[in-house]
């Protein structure tokens, strides 16, 4: 970029490379011509850049925020998620949560916008992942930095209705990344403050972007009520693409208070 | 043009020239990284996963 090729020729010394009209300065139109060259060089250059900031800068930032969000929730389970190789000595292993009936599961407050209020365990995707739900879906505020999102109006984990979350597939720290690997039946564990919530996948789907039935208090009958205690991913879809919309839901199966267990579910290594 | 235009604005040797050169280059980059490539992607909406009527 800093190559001085057309550092102009010294006056009154004629220019190399054969005679030309007007002495030692090129002729406009070669000027034009270089301008325009390096016009374009700049522009592939900060193309080029662009494409390195959003698949791996955005990565680094996003992820680093959200372990730092995950730090500062106090309430957040800590403890070996895997009952594998760094369980400490004088083991701390939680006793298995009991499950209790959907039916009594408390729901919280929908929180101000942009308030981390839960995490998501998804054994799937790894017995160590673990990641942040925050209230809100814009891309400033929420899924570039935050992480998951939670859709503002729709239900809160546990709720008679349907829990819905959003996150970035691809860039981003990229918590849906592996969406496509779940399978019906796979547990989708969340985490509040005050419980712990059991869902179990039942179906994934592929639609438009804007087929908001999805996310709708009943996802299976458009415009009628809730029947069930339901959650939804959205993603997108294909990766790399705003094309399509990648949807998986669950159905809660049970809840527990926090405090008295940790579902055996975050602690069992799923096979791929 | 502008590359002849910048070298010959850098006061100093060579080495300073190039030196500058680079200091400059890297402020512009994580300008771009920090504010410019995040409001280009938010504005045109280049990734959307959220589900949305009129989306």
């Amino acid at each position: 970029m800093t190559a001085p090729a057309q550092v102009p020729a010294q006056p009154g010394l004629p220019a190399g490379g054969g005679p030309r009209r007007g002495g030692a300065r090129p002729s406009v139109g070669n000027r034009l011509l270089s301008l325009v060259g390096e016009l374009l060089i700049i522009v592939g250059a900060l193309v080029g850049l662009y494409v390195v900031w959003q698949l791996f800068y955005t990565d680094v930032v996003a992820e680093r925020e959200q372990q730092h969000v995950l730090d500062e929730l106090d309430w957040a389970y800590t403890g070996p998620i895997s009952a594998g190789t760094d369980v400490p000595d004088e083991s701390v292993i939680e006793p298995f949560a009991v499950r209790r009936s959907p039916e009594t599961a408390p729901v919280m407050d929908e929180p101000s916008f942009a308030t981390t209020f839960a995490t998501i365990y998804v054994p799937r995707w790894g017995s160590d992942y673990v990641k942040p739900i925050s209230e809100g879906t814009t891309r400033r505020d929420v899924l570039d930095t935050l992480g998951i999102g939670h859709y503002v109006g729709t239900g809160m984990p546990g709720a008679y209705g349907n829990f819905a979350i959003s996150a970035h597939r691809t860039t981003y720290g990229k918590p849906f990344n592996r969406i496509a690997e779940l399978q019906d039946g796979d547990a989708l564990v969340v985490q509040t403050e005050e419980a712990w919530y059991v869902y179990r996948v039942t179906e994934h789907l592929i639609v438009r972007p804007n087929q908001v039935e999805v996310i709708a208090p009943n996802p299976y009958a458009a415009g009628a009520g809730p029947d069930g205690h339901y959650i939804t991913l959205t993603t997108c879809h294909p990766m790399y693409s705003a094309a399509e919309r990648y949807i998986v839901h669950g159905e809660l199966e049970y809840w527990s208070p926090v405090g008295e267990g940790v579902p055996e579910e975050i602690q069992e290594e799923v096979q791929p | 043009m502008i590359f002849p235009f910048v070298w010959n604005l850098m006061p100093g040797p060579v080495w300073m020239r190039v030196l500058l050169i680079v200091v400059l280059v890297t402020a512009i980059v994580a300008a771009l990284f920090q504010w410019v490539f995040p409001w280009v992607s938010v504005t045109f909406d280049i990734q959307d996963q959220n589900i949305e009527a009129g989306a």
